[in-house]
């Protein structure tokens, strides 16, 4: 646990996205709108998204804190907040 | 000692021919029971080929780049001892409180079902010949499962107006496949159709509390409780779970649950979880996360693709209510799954809030009547109430 920047947090996010489901471009997601409603990803892929981010940032994300991660702002306010070290 | 023909698999209904792309042996190696021994590509994709006979190959018969359909004799092995037994006596004739070993299971699974199938009259092969049409792309439109001339002559026109795909135009291969499997499916498959809410609070519940525990790489997806409570339904319900073939039932050799994947880009695939009554929960997920990522990264093999013995699809996460689904012949039936979503719940006279889902099934009114079919999903209604029994 390491303490992050939104910039290195969303970057890292759209590294990850890019991997799973390379057709999506990024730039055009509007981060204060659910991620679900704009890009076609499944639970299967956004549980491969939280295994990779938990990776990277040697944090954990309890599945009963994805409601947390519903949008690009607010899963890097939460996942910032964790790197901080809070809860 | 006995000579044994490994020939071209059939991958799935919609299959008539593959293209070999590569053999992974070479005459003189052994081989042994689900070896992945060739590469075969077909309008899903390059398919990884398992063999299902233990020997020493003897000879390579076709050629890297060669097109043949669906039976044809692809190599040639000198099998050790007995070669491979007749199909497997029916699940259901079988002590099904002794699970035999996983292998022996998968090796006693019988020959491709559509192999040699591939069939064509005389007249209509000449008549391909001369009007250069591709008979490995057609589909027989009589009963009979027999390509004619008729068939040839319609493609032919086709051609002329300009409407053949590309060659090589993956997405477009894979939707042919695609429209021939449920062209046929609306064709011949009377289907009916049943749907039921279940309620899901328990069944959640319970896996929320069982993921608590659990790190992040083994937390488990409600879609593997689905799996799990069909398959066991399934036990109750043997007439869904099979083939309708040259007008009669034949029973699946085992539970293989098609698990229908969307592919990125478009097309679905829905390759089998093998013996999924008899896995555990968490191994599901195992055998879920490995088939998922196989879709969408890699190779699926022949037998998750040739031997579904039902088809499940949950499409609740695009949110929709309920699925009427279009089976995949030769399969019988097919169980829909739709959203999960918190509804108004009345019980015992008072209305509650509890989460629950549409469960459907679309049966073959020629495999099983509408009486079993809604046996089967009170069955799966049943089992999904009691989720630490499904384990």
């Amino acid at each position: 646990m390491t303490a992050r920047t939104r910039e290195q947090i969303t970057a890292l996010v759209a590294g990850i996205l890019a991997d799973i489901a390379p057709e999506i471009d990024f730039s055009t997601i509007a981060p204060g709108k659910p991620l679900r409603e704009q890009i076609d990803i499944d639970s299967f892929d956004f549980l491969n998204v939280i295994i990779r981010l938990s990776e990277r940032l040697k944090v954990d994300i309890p599945e009963a804190d994805y409601g947390q991660l519903a949008t690009l702002d607010s899963t890097v306010d939460y996942l910032a907040k964790k790197c901080r070290g809070g809860a | 000692m006995a000579r044994h023909e490994f020939r071209m698999p059939s991958l799935g209904a919609d299959m008539e021919a593959g293209t070999l792309v590569a053999w992974n042996i070479k005459p003189g190696d052994t081989v042994k029971r689900g070896q992945v021994v060739a590469v075969v590509e077909t309008q899903k994709g390059a398919i990884d080929v398992e063999i299902w006979q233990d020997g020493t190959v003897e000879k390579l018969v076709v050629e890297p780049g060669e097109k043949v359909p669906v039976g044809a004799v692809l190599a040639t092995l000198i099998a050790e001892g007995e070669p491979a037994a007749a199909p497997a006596a029916p699940a259901s004739e079988q002590p099904p409180a002794v699970a035999a070993p996983q292998r022996a299971v998968t090796a006693s699974r019988p020959a491709p079902i559509f192999a040699g199938r591939f069939k064509i009259s005389p007249a209509a092969r000449k008549l391909a010949q001369e009007l250069a049409v591709d008979v490995t792309t057609l589909t027989p439109s009589g009963a009979e499962g027999v390509i004619s001339r008729a068939d040839v002559e319609r493609a032919a026109q086709a051609a002329q107006a300009g409407v053949p795909p590309k060659p090589g135009d993956w997405q477009s291969q894979m939707r042919k496949a695609i429209a021939a499997a449920m062209a046929k499916s609306k064709r011949e498959i009377p289907h009916y159709y049943l749907g039921t809410e279940v309620e899901m609070t328990r069944a959640l519940a319970w896996l929320e509390r069982e993921n608590a525990q659990r790190p992040v790489a083994e937390r488990m997806l409600y879609a593997v409780l689905l799996i799990k409570a069909v398959a066991l339904a399934l036990k109750e319900a043997p007439e869904l779970n099979g083939f309708w073939i040259n007008g009669a039932f034949q029973p699946g050799p085992g539970i293989h649950i098609g698990m229908a994947v969307a592919m990125r880009g478009g097309g679905l695939v829905a390759p089998a979880i093998h013996d999924a009554d008899k896995k555990s929960l968490p191994q599901l997920m195992v055998d879920l996360r490995d088939l998922i990522t196989r879709v969408r990264g890699g190779r699926l093999k022949s037998s998750e693709m040739a031997d579904p013995t039902i088809t499940l699809t949950s499409l609740g996460e695009l949110g929709v209510e309920a699925v009427y689904g279009v089976i995949y012949p030769p399969q019988v039936a097919l169980i829909g799954f739709g959203k999960i979503s918190e509804r108004a719940w009345a019980e015992s006279g008072v209305v509650a809030c509890r989460r629950a889902v549409t469960a459907t099934l679309a049966g073959d009114h020629r495999a099983s009547d509408g009486h079993r079919g809604a046996q089967f999903l009170a069955a799966v209604n049943r089992l999904l109430q009691e989720p630490e029994k499904l384990q």
